[in-house]
Formats: structure tokens, sequence, C-alpha cells
């Protein structure tokens, strides 16, 4: 909402400088977000005398002026213009000024050799105008020397953003009634004198539609002569950033800015029969006045005539009614229109425009014959004309709402004590009426009041937030307990564990394109309207984002990709948390010990995938090693551990060849994915104290056993074997090697499992020894191991 | 015989033994069982007693000499032997050694647990909610109804289907729903409502995207419910928030009347900074020379339509909540300018603007990490 400080002083009577009513409006709620000073941008420019205009010796086109500028001593200056020549008063630029169409400072300099003090200006180059046909001509009185800024006026503009709880400020006269309340001055009454009509309106007008137009007034105006509207009415649009169109359109126009009351004025030459507000009928459609056509629905509302629609009731007026140069006869529009109705069709329409805004929000219903008062008045005055009597079909819903306000709430809720009679002479410079029981009647333009709180909030902005003393909250008593939850504390420690592995957390994002969740398996969840293909399917799993980083990293020629994301995947069922790692490039670089670069395999996956579930207490020596880890995975490298035969914990291995090739990435990537909803949770409510125990005093023993396995079995299961060989007596088991060749036989391998053994009360011997290593050579054996001898 | 010539001939040929072979070999020739000091042991025996008593201690002192003599020589062999090895081995340590990687958690992430520390000390917990959300806990029940051009206004990414209750689904644009999930949690264990206190951070979503804007983004929602809470308790929750999670005391708040439909009365809470070396830097009143107001967070007292949809009794319950930006606080405290850079997995900017996973916020050693 753009305004001048001159019309804000058409409504408000003060004295106040436009920085200080700046700082107010943002103070009581409406932020400024800018103040514009066209003296600022003037400055340097001064009325000016052409003495002398003589012919440029090397220029047909240039002319060499002497310029009184009030100094005594004439500048010489060189100038394009047609229409410079000795005594024409006008602008001139000084050598340091910045013309504020081009943003350049003017400087002393010479055109074809002969000295030029500055430059004559157009109304365009001071952005006053389009108009570049010359240089500006002022009046032969205008005072030579003053500054031009002073000349002409500068006129401060305000741009204020109104929040769609306050329709009533999306008029230049609820801001300078909110300024008024604020003490920055007195707000003027509405000088809306009721024209009468000195014939009964010659136009049928209705509303066949009571939900979405509960009121349609209406008047005929004959005879006016539409043509540019005053300086005053130009100068007020163009603050506001419109571009003047004629009369009859600008005084609506001003209308809605001064009053936030959109009206609209019809041709009467081109309607036929009765006007009508209705729904529209399947398959009409409106040329609206910006040149598009929209096609229309019964859930819209529409004024029309015998021949068709020519408004989209509240939104825009038509194409083929508006009025022209030629328009003599003018029927005009004041209604109420639902808002609820207006915010669907804009919506369905895809049009917003200034009349939307603000019947969306709720224009003020009391408002409709005090508007087209305000707008007769001004049409008769400018274009002359005489008005019919009004018509009005149906009725304005005005809703008297009373509120029960407490005075003491200002304090209990809006933080701020503020005297009972400060309270009351606030509310009513806002329109509000207190009783002395505190029933508070609420004005009908503020649609927005509808409770006690929001009284609140009208005494403590107007007051000032500054009075709110900052009040601690009471602490909370007792000794302080942890507020995190198992799930944030396991995703804290996950997360700083993978951070200490030598992985770098990154954050992508939550959805994918299509064809990166293909890869996955796909997601269930396609947003209908995405910003683009590439961010249109909530991720399935967070491989897909760590690839695409991995990808962007590599092409930047990182030699080493190690990343891991903690984050959510949503599927079918819901939200799942995960961490995913993955790992692409060198492992260790080339190096002077262990020669050249070395690549990640899928043990860095599994060491990375058991680490992390280590430091999140996982039960990992109960997970079970299986396969199927997903068809992104490559299917002899990956592996799933599992809590039961069904429940994932985790998955890790070599990424497919085919999936990298998606992602565009040309070297191995080891990955592994941690499912931290699948994690059991700790049991109960153990408290601190650990389980008893103490080390054991007699030293433990190690043993190696060397089997002979078929080559297919897998490791994991022989050293499972051997450790629960003998519960009481094997504390561990670790494979320290396995070798193929040269004294094992074909499609076997020797597998070398070093045994720790703890003895109890006494130390072993030989016999006991003995019988600890039988045990465990029989159990191997059932998987067919046989002892190397 | 001459017992002190013949220890000096054999202190002088232990002198002159170059390695600990020639050493032993000496040390049989004189003390071996055949040693020629052995033999002459072994004379004393046929010595009559006078006799005994004069060369006796001589041949003793004789023996002792040449032992002490060898066991001195042989250690100083030992160590030369020991001096050569070492310097045998001697290695250039400035080679370099095997590196383990280092990895860094993201500053999104550090600065959430620096939130949870600090409202931690202020009795709040963290609560979540689903990111997928239905429009009921997104707009309905925070106050925006369908028509309201608030719903507009937030640029909502939304999903074909409708949940079992005919709720369109929607990524949530705010953290917001979190209040209702907060209250109805409440209610649902105890019918009366308690006192709540909660942060929510997490992902949101608004399809925006330009140099400032991306299309998810993160926030942290505060909510405090109770009796007789009012927009006081709300400032000092903020200022106390915001000199904890800065590090200073001279943060400087100014409130400013807004609206949000889930507030009422509702404030902008502006924050004010001087420019330090062409940055901003929070700290001190925006209105001194040379400082400035920055917008950094909505906030408002919970209008009673949102305390109704939590199911607790307005007249009962009041309370404030806030939202805020975490990339931006984050970009604030630590200096990014940046925020497309966050999702982009660069590992050079996530080495430079990372953290230490060691470098946990506490409050005893500092909620913030320094340069």
């Amino acid at each position: 909402m753009k305004f001048s400080l001159s019309w804000l002083k058409d409504h408000l009577d003060t004295d106040a400088t436009a920085e200080v009513i700046a700082e107010k409006l943002s103070a009581i709620g409406l932020e400024l977000e800018s103040l514009e000073d066209p003296a600022a941008r003037l400055a340097g420019f001064r009325v000016a005398k052409v003495l002398t205009a003589e012919r440029h010796p090397d220029a047909d086109k240039l002319q060499v002026l002497s310029v009184d500028t009030g100094d005594g001593q004439p500048l010489q200056v060189v100038c394009g213009a047609p229409n410079a020549r000795a005594g024409l008063v006008g602008v001139l630029g000084l050598p340091g000024a910045v013309v504020p169409a081009g943003g350049f400072a003017l400087k002393k300099s010479a055109i074809r050799g002969v000295e030029s003090n500055g430059m004559m200006c157009s109304t365009r180059e001071l952005e006053l105008g389009d108009d570049h046909d010359g240089i500006i001509e002022l009046p032969a009185d205008a005072p030579v020397g003053m500054a031009f800024a002073e000349y002409h006026g500068s006129d401060p503009v305000f741009d204020v953003a109104i929040t769609p709880n306050r329709p009533d400020c999306m008029g230049v006269y609820g801001i300078a009634r909110d300024l008024a309340a604020a003490g920055l001055g007195t707000l003027k009454p509405i000088a809306a004198q009721a024209v009468p009509g000195a014939y009964p309106c010659p136009v049928e007008i209705r509303t066949d539609d009571p939900e979405g137009c509960p009121a349609f007034y209406g008047r005929v105006i004959k005879g006016v002569k539409n043509g540019p509207s005053p300086a005053w009415i130009q100068d007020r649009l163009k603050s506001a950033g419109q571009r003047p169109i004629s009369a009859l359109v600008d005084l609506t126009n001003y209308l809605m800015l001064a009053y936030g009351r959109p009206a609209h004025a019809y041709d009467l030459a081109r309607l036929t029969g009765a006007v009508v507000a209705r729904r529209a009928r399947d398959g009409e459609v409106c040329l609206a006045l910006n040149g598009k056509e929209y096609a229309l629905d019964p859930g819209m509302t529409v004024i029309a005539d015998d021949n068709g629609v020519h408004d989209i009731a509240g939104i825009m007026g038509g194409e083929h009614s508006g009025c022209s140069e030629t328009t003599t006869d003018v029927l005009l529009e004041i209604a109420y229109f639902d808002p609820v109705r207006i915010g669907d069709t804009g919506r369905k329409l895809g049009l917003t425009s200034d009349a939307r805004q603000r019947f969306e929000r709720g224009v003020d219903p009391a408002f409709l014959d005090a508007g087209l008062a305000i707008l007769t008045d001004l049409i008769v005055g400018v274009c002359g004309g005489d008005p019919s009597e009004v018509v009005r079909a149906g009725e304005p819903p005005i809703v008297t709402k009373v509120i029960a306000y407490d005075p003491a709430m200002a304090a209990t809720l809006g933080g701020v004590a503020i005297p009972d009679a400060e309270q009351r002479a606030t509310l009513h410079a806002l329109g509000f009426d207190a009783d002395a029981q505190w029933n508070v009647t609420v004005p009908t333009w503020r649609p927005d009041v509808d409770g006690a709180p929001d009284i609140v909030e009208e005494v403590v902005r107007i007051h000032g937030l500054d009075g709110v003393e900052s009040t601690p909250l009471p602490r909370v008593d007792g000794v302080a307990r942890p507020t995190a939850t198992p799930a944030q504390k396991l995703e804290r420690k996950v997360r700083r564990a993978a951070a200490g592995l030598g992985l770098n957390e990154v954050i992508t994002w939550s959805f994918i394109s299509e064809r990166e969740a293909a890869a996955v398996g796909g997601g269930s969840w396609v947003l209908q309207n995405p910003i683009s293909e590439d961010l249109k399917v909530m991720r399935p799993s967070l491989l897909p984002g760590l690839l695409s980083a991995v990808q962007r990293n590599l092409d930047r020629g990182a030699p080493s990709v190690r990343l891991f994301e903690l984050g959510r995947r949503y599927l079918a069922d819901g939200e799942h948390p995960a961490i995913v790692a993955v790992m692409a490039g060198e492992r260790t670089p080339r190096q002077w010990q262990s020669g050249k670069a070395q690549s990640f395999d899928a043990f860095d996956a599994k060491s990375v995938c058991l680490e992390i579930l280590r430091s999140a207490n996982a039960p990992v020596d109960n997970l079970q090693f299986m396969g199927e880890a997903g068809s992104f995975y490559h299917p002899g490298q990956s592996a799933t551990l599992r809590l039961g035969p069904k429940t994932i914990v985790a998955s890790f291995g070599m990424v497919h060849p085919e999936t990298l090739k998606i992602f565009g990435i040309n070297v191995p990537v080891a990955a592994m994915g941690i499912h931290l909803d699948a994690l059991p949770a700790r049991k109960g409510a153990a408290g601190f104290a650990r389980a008893a125990y103490s080390p054991p005093a007699l030293q433990a023993v190690t043993r190696d056993f060397a089997f002979l396995v078929d080559a297919a079995l897998p490791a994991g299961d022989l050293v499972r074997t051997v450790k629960g060989a003998d519960k009481a007596n094997v504390v561990a088991a670790r494979l320290f090697d396995d070798f193929r060749g040269a004294g094992v036989p074909e499609r076997q391998k020797s597998l070398a499992i070093e045994v720790t053994l703890q003895p109890g009360e006494k130390s072993y011997d030989e016999a006991e020894l003995k019988a600890i290593a039988e045990r465990i050579t029989a159990a191997a054996a059932k998987l067919g191991a046989v002892l190397r001898g | 015989m001459d017992y002190a010539a013949t220890l000096e001939d054999a202190l002088a040929r232990i002198a002159a033994v170059q390695d600990l072979g020639a050493l032993e070999g000496l040390r049989v020739e004189f003390l071996g069982k055949q040693g020629s000091i052995s033999g002459l042991l072994k004379t004393l025996g046929a010595m009559s007693a006078e006799q005994r008593q004069t060369t006796g201690p001589q041949i003793h002192a004789l023996r002792e000499g040449v032992t002490a003599a060898l066991a001195e020589r042989k250690a100083a062999l030992e160590s030369a032997a020991l001096e050569a090895r070492l310097a045998s081995e001697t290695i250039d340590l400035t080679l370099p050694a095997p590196a383990a990687p280092r990895g860094s958690v993201h500053p999104v992430s550090q600065v959430m647990d620096e939130l949870a520390e600090i409202f931690a000390d202020m009795g709040f917990a963290v609560a979540t909610g689903p990111e997928i959300e239905d429009d009921w806990h997104n707009f309905t029940a925070l106050n925006i109804p369908e028509s309201h051009p608030a719903r507009a206004m937030h640029d909502t990414f939304y999903f074909p289907d409708k949940d079992a209750e005919g709720r369109a689904m929607l990524l949530r644009t705010h953290t917001s729903p979190v209040q209702i999930r907060a209250m109805l949690d409440v209610v649902k264990q105890d019918p009366g409502g308690a006192p709540i206190r909660i942060i929510a951070p997490g992902r949101v979503y608004r399809s925006d995207s330009d140099a400032t804007h991306t299309p998810m983004f993160h926030q942290v929602e505060g909510l405090v419910i109770d009796k007789g809470i009012h927009l006081g308790h709300l400032k000092w929750t903020l200022e106390t928030f915001l000199k904890a999670f800065f590090e200073r005391d001279d943060i400087v708040l100014r409130l400013r009347p807004s609206y949000f439909p889930f507030t009422e009365p509702s404030v902008e809470v502006d924050v004010g900074f001087a420019i330090v070396n062409g940055k901003r830097v929070l700290g001190g009143s925006g209105d001194a020379p040379g400082h400035g107001w920055m917008e950094l967070l909505g906030s408002g007292m919970v209008n009673r339509k949102v305390i109704a949809a939590g199911g607790l009794d307005p007249d009962e319950w009041q309370g404030f909540a806030f939202g805020a930006g975490i990339d931006r606080l984050a970009m604030l405290k630590y200096g990014m300018d940046d925020l497309r850079a966050f999702f982009d997995g660069d590992v050079r900017w996530n080495a430079h603007y990372g953290f230490n996973p060691n470098d946990v916020p506490t409050l005893s050693g500092g909620v913030g990490t320094a340069a």
C-alpha cells in the first residue's frame, strides 16, 4: 500500500514529519517497507532561465545556452532539446546532481569542444513523467535560482505492508485513523455529502445471488464528460503506483485507495436490460480488463446483463463494458461480496487484483451509501452529469459485535499495564465504543476483531510494545531432568559417532526425482505441485540424495568423499528415521609407506555400520547376517543385519554399478544404512548401576584352530559355531586367516581362528584343554569343517 | 711374582679390547677354569700360612681388579653397541604419518543441539511431528481456514491424495502444527491438560526458490502453555535464548505488532545489530548510531482458537508461541552467507563450516563453538 504524505494529510491533520510518521507506522503494526523522499532525488536541480541560445559551432542539433541560475554569473550549457530557446524557464542540473532516470552524476564537460556546466532536463529525466520531447518548460514567473525540489513540491511516499487482518488499512483513511489513535494528529471526518438524485435510476439492479452478493447498490449518472482526471487525483494515483487512465476510472480507483472501498463504473451504452448479480453459468466466459479471457463456473459470482457477463464480481471488470473517452452515461456499482466467494473465485481463476485483495479480507459492510456518495460527488465535480436516485438491492451483512473485555488483560495477556482511561481513549479513537462495564462494540470495518485478545492487541499496539517488561518464566521445581527422548538421544549419539568415524554430515533435499526414486525401489509420496521434476518424490531412502552429493563432489575433483545424512525416509506407512553413509574415491591416498592409493570396499561399509551400531548400544552380536540388501547394492558384495528374519536393522555393501550409472558416478561406492527405528529400545528403567563384575583373577589362554571347510561356507558361520561350542570357557573367537591354494584341496579353504579361553577358579590342565578343543572341533564338524593336522 | 705388574698388564689388555667377543676371550684367559688368575688362586692352597697371608691379598686384589675392569669394559662396549644400533635406526620423522579422516557435524544439526541445550535449561523439551502433514494440523487448527488469504501466502506443496479423514495432505509449511500435536498429546495423557514447554525444530517446505529461499529449510517452534503467561514472558524467553545463543549480554529486542492467524496479539521480533567489518553483528540497540534492527522471528500469544483446537480450555490456559529460522540463526552466528550451500553437500564447505563431533554443546562448556 503506497501513498504520499499530502494524501495522508487529506485525512489526518498533523504536523508530524514523514520520518516521525514512518517510525510510528511500524510501531503500531503497519510495517513500513520504504519511505521515498523525492526531495532527496531532486537535490542539485534548480529553476533556471535561458538567457541566450546560439547554434553550436560544430553540431547542427546542439545549442549553446547561457543560463541564469540566480547566482548572478550565467553558466554556459550545451543542450540538444529542440525547445531550448532564450527566455525559457526550465530545470538545470548542476555538476554533482544525480539524474534520477539514469542514476548518473552530472559533471562539467566539453561537448564537441564547447564547455558545458550542467544539463537542462526533461520530465522523463527527472522521472516526473514520460515526456522526453524537450526540456521542462516552467511558467515564466517561476523563481529563478530556487531549488527545483522546493518549487515542484516534494511529497514523500510511504510504502506500507498491510497484514491480511486489516482490510480497513487498505485505504489511506484507515491508516490515518490508526495514526490519529497513536497520537500523531486528528482524523478529519469524511466529507461525504449525499448527492440527491433527480430522477429514478433507469436501470433495473438486482441480486439473484444473495449468498455471494448480499448487497448491490447502484445509480446512473447521465451526461458525464470523461477525460483526463485532475492533477491532484493523478498525483495521488501515481504515488500509489497506479497509472492514470481517465477521470471515471481514476475516480473509482481513488475511492478504493483512499477508503478501501472498491467500486465499478460501467458504460451504460454497453449494457442491455437489467444488471444482475448472479452465479456464473457453466461455459460462460468473461474477457476481463487485463485482456485475458476467463472461463467461469457456478461457484463464482458475476455481474451480468441480458447479453452476458460484464464483471467477475469483486475481482475484475469486463473489457466490453468499461468506461472510455466516449462514455457519456455511467452506471456505478458498489456492492458487498462474500469474502470466501471472492477468495475461492480468485484462486480458481489465478487472478489477483486490488479489488479482490480488499473484498476477500472483508470491506466495511456499512460503507456502501457513503462510498457511493463520495464517488458520485467526485464524478459530478470532475465530469459533470446528472445523478439518478440510488437503487439498493439486497442488504449488506452488518453485524454489531460486542465483546466483553477486561482492561486488566492488557497486563495479564499483553504484558503491559495500561491505565483504563488510556485504553478507553485508544479504543474510541479507533472507532470502538466501550461502555461503563467494558462491553466493547467493534466498528463495522474491523472484521478481524472477534475476541478480548484482539482488544488487547489494539490497546497494546497503540500504547507501544516497548512498554512490555521482560518477565522471567517461573523455574520448574526440582532438579533438572533430561528433556530429550530416547529417540532424540539415539540420533545425537549416532550422528556424532558417524562424524567421529571421519564422515561429513550433509543435509540433502527430502524430495528427489522420479528416476532417482525408481533407482531405490520408487517412492510413495509424489508432489502434486513440485517446484521442478528434480524435486518431486519424497525420498524412500537417503541413498539417492547422498549419491547425488557424491557425484557433485567427484565432479569437483574431490579425491575422497565420505558423507552421511541422518534424516527421514518417507514410506507409505509414514516417516522413518535413518542414518546412511557413503564412501567413494580413495580410502587412503598413495603413500610413501603403503604405496598406491586404496579405494573403499564393502568391509569399510561393514566397519562403519558396526561401529555406529555399537555406539548406539545395539546388540551387534545378536544380529543375523543375511542377504537381500536391495537391488541397488552389488548382489555379491552386500548384506543385511537383522533382528529376527524380518526386521532389517541395517544394510551395507558396494552400490550396484547400474545404480551408480544413474547418478553419473564411475568409481565404486561403499554404502551403509541403519534404520534407527528398527533398533530395539533399551529395556526398562535399569537405573545407573551396572551388573556386578570383577575381572577374573586368572589369565586367559589362547589356542589357534585351522579348519578346512567348503569354499562357499560363510566364515562368520564357523566363527559363530566355534564361539558357541563351549560357552563356559570360550569368551572370544577371532578369525585371522582365510587361505586357499597350496596344501588346500580344490573348492575348499582354510580358516584359522584364534580362540580365547577364560579359566574360572583354577587354571586349565592338559585334559581340560583337550576336552575343550574336542568340543570345538566337534561343533565345527557339523559345518563340515575338518581340523587341519 | 710381581702381581702389580701383572694387574697393570691385564688392565691394559682389557682397555684395548674393541668387541665383546675378544673381551669374553680375555675373561676366559684370566678368570676361566684354566685362566691365569684362577691358576694363581689355586696356588694359595699349597702355601704356608705366612706366605698365604702376604700373597693371598695380592692375588685377590689382582682378581678383583681384573673382574671390575672386565665388567666396566663390557658395559662400555655394550653401550657403544646400542648407540651404534640406534644411530643406524634413525628415521625421518618429518615424513607424513597415516592420517585418520576427519568428519564433521552439519551446522544445522549443531545449532539444533545448541537450541535443545539452551531451552532445556528453561525447562523446554524437544517435540517433533510429521513433515507430511494434513491441512487440518497445518492450517485449520492454527486458525487458517480454507478461504483464509494467509493460506495462499504459504506456497504450499500438496500431495494428490487425501488421508482417511478426507484431509488434504501436504508438506508442512512451518513447524507450528507441532503446537497442535503437543497440546493434543498432553490432553491425551491428562485430560485436564498440563503446562507445556516445548521447542520443535525440523524441516519445513515452501514452493519457493531463489538466492535466499530454498524449497526446504529448517525452523524451530517454541510453545509455552501455562497459567498467567503474558507477552512479558515471551520477551524474556526470547531475550534469554538469544543472549545464551549468541553468548552476548547486550542483545536488545524490539517487539512490533504484526499478524499471524495463530497468535493474538502477534508480534514481530527485531533484534539490534551493529555493522562490524561489513557484517551484521547482533548486539546493542538498533536505534544506536551505526546500528539497525533486523527482523528475526515471529511470535505472539497463542490464539484462543488454537488452544481450543489443541483440546485445552482457553479460559484456563494461555501461552505464547514463536517460530524462527534455524538456518538463519546458524548463518548469523557462524557467518555463512549462502543458504543454498547448506544443502549441497560440498565436502569443502562441510570441512570449513562443519563442527568437530567432540564439540558437543553443553551449558557448562558453552553452547557455541569458537571459530
